[in-house]
């Protein structure tokens, strides 16, 4: 599919798709907390049966961007969005969408892992009974643990809380959560920052997994990890120029040339480490 | 006497030991703050101590009888307090379930963004103005307003819905609905801002992780929110109901003062708050005895109210917390 650009010419990198298909077209003009411009001019398409990264300094608004694509932004008090995500097509954005219907297409895995104060079992089971989903629970809910790689560890013991388990295993509860309702695209606001190395390693296993099944968007401050999972990677830098701190995109490429041949500069000298 | 860590060699740094004076300070604070709290638990039991002992001649001479006794005439000596138990409890009941769902939802719409954060705090503010009115206005405003506005209603109730046990009486003036319903207002205020608290301390991250799944605001409060903080919301409920039960002014005034043990919502009743007041200005020695004997059940209705409470706070804080269910 080829993109049509819609806006100026202000937007800084016109992505290169390949011609793969794109699930989420994501096209941010300006984006606003109250007065504040977070994010501007930034078009980031995710593509079908990949992971896209999310990478750039702190504050450039990267998991503002992410939260763009399942409407999560909508909770926060005084956003403005100019723009528009299309969907497979449609604006999410539409006056007449309900965010709450977005959510249910588009899955989310947050920062901190944030199981819900049950059981393993209705961890998993909440958003199949939000769903309505009413045949076959038990053996969704095995099949989604079995999905996010911790059906053996908590086999023999689905009915302890959800937060008896150790970080790792609540982070992967968390995904068996979202995915147990097969959602078409799942975002991961840096899952792995409140891990230990062994547990990250597991997720980033887990998402290379996940994504033959699963389109991924996935916030990462961490550059090896964007390598190793990513196959598209977005670099975000913050432009000060107006006194403000606004986000934008700079570079949208395959993972592996944004990382071996960047074309921008502000891309060579981040992926160099001069800034963070 | 304290080691000095410089030993023979003197260490050259602005680094000192505390002080002696540093160090006699220290030890006064923890001192004092021992005898304080010593000297609250002690208050505590002295003041039980006293009570029993006065009560201990009317314990020994009406023995269990007085609890289950439904009779109270100085005149003939014959005293009995299960009318003053049931309308505490029945009281107390109502009071909770009316007060409750109120105070409940008042801290539901008050936390869950349904207004802009400053209205939030001014309906907040005048929630919890509820608290500073003083008990016996609450009780004036009882006897003048809320009984003339209630009788219309409760006697149309009750002629044509009579023959349901809680309408079985008409209701004449003071009485248990009108008592229950201010006592409710009283404590609306203390169960609306210990559940806000409560739903407050719910971490925002649960709140998105329910959203996130695409759960609409209803779903989260009632299948998220709700159940995180249902220990607190509990505790809320229990903190309410010791309050109910210890409340004396307003239901002496509203309760209509007459023994009888009733589920009529109409019909008039007694408390054993609103007995103790109403009595002790004309006890003789004996009476004295038999009201700090009422008292003495007063206070072991509340304290195990708070017990039974706190136990089942501490159980559902281990299963929500982790381990086995």
């Amino acid at each position: 599919m080829i993109m049509t650009n819609t806006l100026d010419s202000s937007i800084v990198a016109e992505p290169n798709t390949n011609g793969k298909n794109v699930v989420i077209d994501c096209k941010i003009r300006n984006l606003y907390y109250g007065k504040f411009r977070a994010v501007r001019d930034s078009h980031i398409p995710v593509e079908e049966g990949q992971v896209t990264a999310f990478i750039g300094p702190s504050g450039c608004g990267k998991s503002t961007a992410l939260r763009c694509l399942n409407r999560m932004n909508d909770l926060v008090r005084g956003f403005r969005f100019d723009g528009h995500v299309h969907f497979r097509g449609k604006d999410i954005y539409h006056r007449n969408v309900d965010p709450v219907a977005v959510r249910r297409y588009i899955g989310m895995v947050f920062q901190q892992p944030n199981p819900f104060a049950m059981s393993i079992y209705n961890n998993v089971a909440f958003g199949l009974r939000l769903n309505r989903v009413k045949d076959d629970i038990p053996e969704r809910v095995e099949s989604a643990l079995r999905g996010a790689a911790l059906w053996d560890e908590v086999k023999d013991k689905l009915k302890n809380s959800g937060l008896s388990l150790s970080g790792g295993q609540q982070q992967r509860l968390c995904i068996a959560r979202a995915i147990a309702t097969e959602p078409t695209v799942l975002l991961m606001d840096e899952p792995c920052s409140a891990l230990d190395p062994i547990a990250t390693r597991r997720i980033e296993e887990l998402m290379t997994e996940l994504k033959e099944k699963y389109t991924i968007a996935v916030v990462t401050h961490n550059l090896q990890q964007a390598q190793r999972v990513a196959d598209k990677t977005a670099f975000m830098y913050v432009d000060t120029s107006d006194g403000g701190r606004t986000g934008y995109l700079v570079e949208y490429e395959d993972t592996g040339q944004l990382f071996e041949d960047p074309k921008e500069e502000y891309t060579k000298q981040y992926i160099r480490g001069e800034f963070s | 006497m304290a080691i000095t860590l410089e030993g023979d060699v003197p260490i050259d740094s602005v680094a000192s030991p505390p002080s002696r004076l540093d160090i006699a300070g220290d030890r006064t604070f923890r001192g004092l703050t021992y005898v304080f709290s010593w000297m609250t638990i002690f208050l505590v039991l002295y003041i039980v101590y006293e009570i029993a002992g006065k009560a201990f001649p009317a314990i020994q001479e009406y023995g269990f009888g007085f609890v289950t006794g439904t009779t109270w005439d100085a005149n003939r000596g014959e005293f009995g307090v299960f009318p003053e138990i049931w309308g505490t409890l029945y009281s107390s009941i109502l009071a909770l379930m009316l007060g409750g769902f109120f105070g409940v939802s008042i801290a539901i719409f008050l936390t869950q963004d349904f207004l802009p954060p400053k209205l939030e705090v001014v309906f907040k503010n005048i929630v919890e103005l509820l608290a500073a009115i003083p008990s016996v206005v609450y009780g004036l405003w009882g006897i003048y307003v809320v009984i003339p506005a209630l009788r219309p209603t409760a006697n149309w109730v009750h002629e044509h819905l009579g023959w349901i046990p809680f309408f079985e009486t008409s209701l004449s003036g003071p009485g248990m609905l009108p008592a229950a319903m201010v006592l409710s207002i009283m404590i609306l205020p203390t169960i609306s801002a210990v559940s806000r608290d409560a739903l407050c301390s719910v971490p925002h991250r649960l709140k998105e992780a329910a959203f996130g799944l695409g759960a609409t605001r209803w779903e989260a409060i009632l299948g998220v929110i709700l159940p995180t903080s249902a220990t607190g919301i509990f505790g809320a409920l229990v903190l309410g109901f010791g309050r109910a039960l210890g409340e004396t002014m307003a239901l002496a005034m509203l309760v209509g003062n007459s023994n009888q043990v009733s589920l009529s919502l109409f019909s008039p009743a007694n408390t054993l708050a609103a007995l103790l007041a109403n009595n002790f200005p004309e006890a003789g020695k004996l009476e004295e005895g038999v009201l700090m004997y009422a008292a003495l059940i007063l206070m072991a209705i509340t304290l195990l109210v708070n017990l039974v409470g706190t136990a089942i706070m501490n159980r559902a804080q281990r299963r929500l917390s982790g381990g086995e269910r």
